[in-house]
């Protein structure tokens, strides 16, 4: 940890202004942001702490939805009675990540922001072009069970880890986000982006952006699933993760809306599954048919091959499962 | 006043069983647990020291070759910085058990990735810390530097070579037979409190309080590394958060702080990150283990091999003893064991958690279920047909043998079906759910030990040793044969332990800490009994004591006169070694759940039974087994060191990435402890507990994933990718 210098931002125009500078950061709950900064892969000259702003509301919104204060905690957003009763893979998918004592600290602001666990990344002794542009990758034909297999680049194949955004993700999610000029929307889906050629790059927020809340659209309602597989039943990040939201009706499907974790550098949505699914009825072949789309550019890279057919499978089981609960 | 008994012959007169206070066995607590949950137990790192200077490791970052040139100028005009220390006397990875000398020190010549090179100290843990980060430091890199045990060379460790009759031939002319390798994944200790020490001089006198498993062993390698007398130099470890292996030998931040602490003139503390401890403190090496087994139609083993496969650092004579109870758990006249050593430029591999079996059982045990199913066998029934009359080698008896009566005991308690087994038999929803179980075998140890015993006038004794209580229940089991002895209730004893100013003890490791300091207790207390009887005018076998007093009712204090009756226990394993082989045994049952879409597999429930000489504490030994039971679920489902096949980096190097078992991935685990008296093993018949509980148990689990989903795997741990492997859809 290098010394830096830390300020309690009493009001979100001065958090803008604080974080504006390259060398600052905003904290919130510091679970990922600390770990980072005793490592030196995170190395700030200047804090601005979030937590004196307010934004810690969950409220509803006009039209029946439902605002997340970026500041909430993780523990607080899963267990309100709105979130269980309209959004139930939303708090399935919080619930799924980290440990009690972590998500009690994160926030849901944090977590959108929580960087990738690549262990190239997170070792400052090891090549990472994510880090360190031009370095080189170490996870290419390094360790690479954890990586992308889709939206990967010659740069990087890290993946976005988190699972309340492969939730908000499929519950089409906003992300509103505060700036230095205006306030604006951010559809969760356009949030994070690829790696490309510039893998620092894991989000759209600018230099003095905060976020300041996320809005959920009306409830839906449906089946509502979050599938995680992982190598230990908890405290563990996701091998392929999917939150799914589905509806039958007349024994067709009538919505089908997915998102994956694990996968990309950021939550994985591909209108096209929705597309293919509605208005079928539910067989192994229909859900082939969609594991073929959202897998159909998919590269293994070695270690992580694995994950092609790890993703076909548990779509089959979370499309099963879904058809089975809605029937 | 000392008193000496080396065990020569087997102790079967139970003494124990004779005395009146009958505490021993009882289920206890353990006496420094509430100082543990509450946070007034001190740890290494938690001694208030004033005026104590924060030190940390600079680790290198080549694999192999020297570091040239460190550029102390490059953080000496840092905030608080106050020394870069690259002593030539430095430490470069962890002691082996039990070493008593020096490990390799010479800070400049690297052999791994994460070797320690030097420590900077400063006034500020922060401060020393970022230093660190920025110490200058070049390296002449001598590259291709073996990395992969498959393809470096190999030493054949001699002394495990076994060559019975004809393995080739019995293979040919069997009616079933089994020839299958297996690999095992390195493995770290991961014991919850890091490796930490603070080291403080007064004059020529050193005191370092560090977490050690070994005082006994550790005091001799500090002062050899240093080039100091060992009678200057004393080690505190009262309370040790846990060591699973890793803290058995010194290791780099002990004589890091000493040197450090000398050249400053004021004392230094010295914590490992949780990534140096896992990159430079000691792994257990992988292993690649072949296993051949030649049965007859009925199942009776007619040959028998093992070979494995392990490796460490040149130089290292440490070896994972996979083949340990492979010697003699089963019978089979043609037999072939050889172990061989591949050398390579990773982390001292040392021991960790039951080296040698935890490695070495779930390859045989798989093997052996394997083998059951070509037969027609019932797997138990297979074990009980097979266990040899002597050990099939050396041809000694055993000193006892538990595996049939926990075979059939663990089989009944679990609701094992003996009926014919076939894979893919049951599913719920999503899930197979199958059964499987396998026997355990370790190894019994025990070692020299010495204790002193305080008979004090007021009904209260001490006992006093340089033992360590790693978190295993040692501080109440010594109150507890205490106080049988004399007695007295265990909460009238008070134990002093981890403090090298105290008499010499074993240390904790290979679970020889309970039989060995137990049984210096054991011979002080028999001697204290000794002059009791003679005062109180019976003969010492007759003594009996409750209470504080004697049965006619005479008090302690009055026989002791007002005076302090002490004596120090020296217990000394004697010839016995060499008349019989000695072990723990017991048997495994799992059932678990595999997913069929995804391959994850979930343990639904777990039973072991286990016989391991007298039970000292009835609470404390079930702790020590249910520990063992969900290391075993490590191995089998999750634990795994990634090396980076390019530079030999240990890749996931914290608890977030190294899986050990979470609480979700423990079902209800059931314990079945087969008491027996094992007068061969100790004169107090008891044999170590600890590691016995995690010899065998993932096969258990391996095998029930075979008979739930009909994956046959033949790599630990078995993850979903993994498993998926041979599934099919
Ligand atoms: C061991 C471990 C296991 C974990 N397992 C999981 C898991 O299984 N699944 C999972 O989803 N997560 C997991 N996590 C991650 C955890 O969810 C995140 O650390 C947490 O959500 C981050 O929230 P925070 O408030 O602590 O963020 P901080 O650490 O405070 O900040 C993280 C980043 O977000 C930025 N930031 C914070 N708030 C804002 C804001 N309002 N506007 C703009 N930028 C902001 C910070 O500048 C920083 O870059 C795990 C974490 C750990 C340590
Ligand atoms: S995958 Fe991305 S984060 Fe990981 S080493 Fe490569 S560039 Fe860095």
């Amino acid at each position: 940890m290098r010394p830096f210098e830390f300020t309690r931002a009493p009001s979100l125009k001065e958090a803008g202004s604080l974080t504006a500078a390259s060398d600052s950061m905003a904290i919130a709950g510091g679970t990922n942001l600390l770990d980072l900064m005793k490592l030196q892969v995170e190395t700030p000259s200047r804090l601005a702490d979030l937590n004196r702003l307010g934004f810690a509301q969950i409220e509803d919104t006009d039209d029946g939805g439902l605002l997340l204060g970026a500041l909430a905690t993780n523990t607080e957003t899963a267990v309100h009675p709105r979130v269980r009763r309209d959004y139930p893979v939303l708090a399935r998918a919080i619930l799924a990540g980290a440990t009690q004592q972590l998500r009690n600290k994160a926030t849901n602001g944090g977590n959108l922001c929580q960087r990738t666990r690549c262990f190239y990344f997170t070792n400052i002794d090891q090549p990472c072009n994510k880090r360190e542009p031009g370095s080189g990758c170490g996870a290419i034909d390094g360790i690479a069970k954890l990586h992308a297999i889709l939206g990967t680049s010659d740069q990087c194949i890290a993946t976005y880890p988190g699972d309340m955004a492969v939730a908000l993700s499929a519950l089409d999610a906003t992300v509103l986000v505060s700036g230095p000029g205006t306030d604006r929307s951010v559809p969760l889906r356009e949030f994070h982006v690829l790696p490309g050629d510039t893998p620092w790059v894991e989000n759209v927020l600018e230099r003095g952006e905060i976020i300041t809340g996320i809005t959920l659209p009306p409830p839906v309602g449906g089946t509502q699933l979050y599938r995680k597989v992982r190598e230990r039943s908890s405290y563990a990040f996701a091998l392929v993760s999917i939150a799914a939201i589905v509806e039958i009706a007349d024994g067709k499907f009538t919505r089908a809306d997915l998102a994956f974790g694990g996968l990309a550098h950021k939550p994985w949505h591909d209108p096209h599954l929705a597309d293919a699914l509605v208005g079928q009825a539910p067989s192994r072949e229909l859900f082939d048919t969609a594991a073929d789309i959202l897998l159909e550019d998919a590269r293994g890279y070695g270690e992580n091959d694995f994950k092609i057919p790890l993703a076909r499978r548990t779509l089959h089981a979370v499309l099963q499962q879904a058809a089975e609960d809605a029937a | 006043m000392k008193v000496h008994f080396k065990q020569d012959e087997p102790d079967n007169a139970n003494r124990l069983d004779g005395m009146k206070q009958d505490v021993l066995g009882k289920p206890v607590s353990r006496v420094e647990g509430l100082a543990k949950v509450t946070g007034t137990a001190p740890y290494a790192a938690e001694y208030p020291v004033a005026n104590c200077a924060e030190g940390v490791l600079v680790t290198s970052t080549i694999a192999r070759g020297d570091a040239t040139h460190i550029d102390k100028d490059s953080v000496l005009s840092m905030p608080g910085v106050l020394a870069v220390i690259d002593d030539e006397r430095l430490t470069t990875r962890a002691a082996q058990g039990t070493a008593n000398e020096a490990p390799k020190q010479g800070p400049r010549q690297v052999c791994y990735w994460g070797q320690p090179i030097a420590l900077v100290v400063a006034e500020s843990f922060e401060q020393a810390r970022d230093a660190a980060k920025h110490l200058g430091v070049e390296y002449r890199e001598e590259g291709g530097a073996p990395l992969d045990p498959a393809s470096a060379e190999t030493e054949e460790q001699e002394d495990e070579t076994v060559r019975q009759g004809d393995l080739a031939q019995a293979m040919r002319d069997a009616a079933h037979s089994v020839d299958v390798t297996y690999t095992t994944k390195g493995h770290a200790s991961a014991a919850m409190e890091p490796h930490a020490a603070i080291a403080e001089w007064e004059g020529d006198r050193l005191t370092v309080h560090a977490s050690l498993q070994m005082l006994n062993y550790n005091i001799s390698e500090l002062a050899d590394a240093l080039g100091v007398e060992e009678e200057n130099i004393r080690l505190v470890s009262r309370f040790v958060g846990g060591g699973f292996g890793s803290k058995l030998g010194i290791s780099e931040e002990v004589v890091a702080a000493a040197l450090a602490a000398r050249e400053l003139g004021r004392p230094v503390r010295v914590v490992l990150s949780r990534q140096q401890v896992f990159q430079c403190i000691m792994r257990r090496s992988e292993t690649t283990q072949r296993l051949r087994l030649a049965a007859t139609s009925d199942g009776t083993l007619t040959g028998f091999g093992h070979e494995a496969l392990v490796s460490n650092l040149p130089g290292e004579e440490f070896a994972e003893p996979v083949l340990q109870s492979s010697h003699f758990l089963y019978g089979g006249e043609n037999r072939e064991l050889m172990l061989m050593v591949a050398r390579i430029h990773r982390m001292t591999a040392g021991s960790v958690r039951a080296p040698g079996e935890a490695a070495g059982m779930p390859a045989l045990e798989a093997a052996m279920d394997v083998l059951a199913e070509k037969a027609g066998i019932d797997p138990v029934e297979l074990r009980l047909r097979n266990i040899p009359e002597k050990n099939p080698e050396e041809g000694l008896p055993f000193s006892s043998h538990t595996l049939a009566q926990c075979l059939k005991q663990g089989a009944d308690a679990f609701g094992w079906d003996s009926g014919p087994r076939r894979p893919r038999q049951r599913r719920e929803g999503e899930w197979w759910i199958g059964t499987g179980m396998a026997s355990a075998a370790r190894v019994h140890n025990i070692a020299e030990a010495r204790a002193r015993v305080t008979l004090r006038p007021d009904g209260t004794a001490l006992v006093e040793t340089d033992m360590t209580d790693i978190g295993t229940g040692t501080y109440t089991i010594l109150a507890q044969i205490a106080g049988e002895m004399l007695g007295l209730p265990p909460k009238t004893v008070m134990v002093d332990l981890g403090d090298t100013a105290h008499p010499r003890g074993p240390g904790s490791g290979g679970s020889w800490g309970a039989p060995s300091i137990g049984s210096a207790v054991y011979v002080a207390c028999k001697a204290i009994r000794e002059e009791l009887a003679a005062k109180a005018g019976v003969a010492e076998d007759r003594l009996e004591l409750k209470k504080g007093a004697t049965s006619d009712g005479q008090e302690i204090g009055d026989l002791l006169g007002g005076k302090d009756l002490v004596r120090e226990g020296h217990y000394e394993p004697g010839d016995i070694e060499d008349d019989y082989t000695a072990s723990g045994f017991g048997a495994f049952f799992a059932e678990v759940r595999v997913n069929a879409y995804t391959g994850e597999t979930r343990v639904d429930r777990m039973l072991g039974a286990f016989g391991f000489g007298r039970v000292l504490n009835a609470k404390t030994a079930r702790s020590q087994c249910l520990g063992g039971i969900t290391w075993s679920i490590g191995v089998a489902l999750t634990e795994a060191l990634e090396f980076d096949p390019r530079d030999g980096h240990l890749v996931n190097c914290d608890l977030a990435e190294y899986h050990v078992p979470v609480h979700r991935d423990v079902p209800d685990l059931e314990v079945a402890m087969v008491e027996e008296r094992d007068g061969a093993a100790s004169p107090i018949q008891a044999k170590g507990i600890g590691e016995l509980g995690m010899c065998g148990g993932a096969a258990a689990i391996a095998n029930a994933i075979y008979n739930a989903c009909g994956a046959r795997l033949f790599d630990y741990p078995m993850t979903p990718d993994r498993v998926l492997s041979v599934t099919a859809d």
